[in-house]
């Protein structure tokens, strides 16, 4: 049966848990690609027969194929798609920089994607609140306090503080920092938000 | 699940699956039994049993049984039936609805194909003289049972709930994951942890695997 190697994109990508990215199945889609020209290329054939030698009895099978043509297509497409609402997720969670692991799993063109993502969101950012914009990626969760109490856990290094001073994130050190400051270091696991 | 990875959620359940919904790809790959109304030839190669050989263009016969994924019998089907006609899959019969009807609740509905109400409500576009009992069966089937999906989903908090949804299609799985997630959402804020900023699901993910890839 046709389609088995787009069924293989469509299940890798839904076992795949929570939305994680798996690395970019470029031989896959190259296989589907593949196919899909074969199955055109053998109905254009079927066509002309069926046109010029009066086989109409072909016009089932030449829909058969034509029907595979589409799944394909659609298989392709949810998998493409799909990868790049996991890429803008990630844009949301993990921050504007990828960690090298993760953008070994992008495709050129995803990566492309996701800059020009990050670029249209910058620019909205800007656009909002004024003169100077506002970072809709921080405050996910209602702010009680301006400052929080936070612990280190791992090390990081040297991190500026607005007034200049700089706090040393050594791993299990904890600090009471703005919390405006912290939000990405938390969110990206660095840092740990301690309640009272 | 990622806070802010929206996948595109299915369609099955309404008049239409949604074109990128990988969960309606995965259901209208299910199968059910067809009979073709016309030779296809050049196909024999597909269904090896049926095929009649080189002498007929290596054709599938007319009146060969088969089974075939969704997607093709909906591509194929027309009202005229040139092509192939449509069979029910048994779980869609007279025998099993009645057996719904008695108790919704008993049956394992993940082992009847685990996409039993999204792939049953597709089956109506084959214009089955016995469409309105199975669509009263596929709503009456689900009123049965939500009741008890709704109370397991509402109550278990922090446990294992495998013996829970075992039985439960895909679709009932799916509201049993909404349910607990608003369970964890209402259990966070009591505890007065709604406004503590936490590592995204996503980013603790991706820490506990390994690359493989990165290792060397």
């Amino acid at each position: 049966m046709f389609c088995e190697k787009a069924m293989e994109l469509i299940r890798e990508l839904q076992r795949a848990p929570e939305g994680q990215l798996p690395a970019f199945n470029e031989d896959g889609l190259r296989q589907v690609l593949e196919e899909m020209k074969a199955l055109y290329e053998q109905n254009q054939s079927d066509v002309n027969e069926a046109k010029s030698g009066g086989r109409s009895d072909l016009i089932p099978t030449i829909k058969f194929r034509h029907c595979s043509l589409l799944r394909n297509r659609r298989c392709t497409v949810a998998y493409l798609y799909d990868r790049l609402l996991r890429i803008r997720a990630l844009r949301w969670e993990y921050g504007s920089i990828l960690p090298n692991a993760l953008r070994f799993h992008m495709s050129a063109e995803e990566m492309e994607w996701f800059n020009n993502y990050k670029r249209s969101l910058a620019t909205y950012m800007r656009s909002l609140g004024g003169d100077e914009g506002l970072d809709i990626t921080q405050d996910v969760k209602p702010p009680k306090s301006l400052y929080i109490e936070v612990r280190c856990l791992k090390d990081y290094g040297e991190f500026e503080v607005d007034d200049g001073t700089s706090v040393l994130l050594k791993k299990n050190s904890q600090h009471f920092l703005p919390r405006w400051k912290c939000e990405q270091l938390i969110r990206q696991g660095v840092l740990e938000h301690i309640l009272s | 699940m990622s806070e802010a990875y929206f996948r595109v959620e299915s369609g099955a359940l309404g008049p239409e699956e949604n074109f990128l919904s990988l969960d309606d790809i995965l259901m209208s790959h299910e199968k059910l039994p067809v009979r073709t109304e016309t030779a296809m030839p050049r196909l024999g190669a597909f269904f090896l049993e049926r095929s009649a050989g080189a002498e007929t263009d290596n054709a599938v016969p007319q009146g060969s049984k088969l089974e075939l994924p969704l997607w093709l019998a909906k591509g194929l089907f027309d009202n005229k039936r040139r092509i192939l006609s449509v069979e029910l899959p048994k779980i869609y019969q007279e025998g099993w609805r009645t057996v719904f009807s008695a108790d919704a609740n008993v049956v394992d509905l993940h082992k009847m194909g685990p996409h039993f109400y999204g792939f049953g409500s597709q089956l109506l576009h084959f214009d089955s003289p016995e469409n309105a009992d199975i669509s009263q069966s596929l709503l009456q089937t689900f009123i049965g049972r939500f009741r008890r999906i709704m109370d397991s989903s509402q109550n278990a908090y922090n446990e294992d709930t495998s013996a829970l949804v075992a039985r439960l299609d895909e679709m009932e799985r799916g509201l049993f994951q909404t349910g607990q997630k608003g369970l964890n959402d209402f259990q966070c804020w009591e505890k007065g942890q709604a406004s503590q900023i936490t590592a995204s699901n996503l980013v603790q993910n991706y820490k506990k695997r390994k690359f493989p890839d990165m290792e060397d």
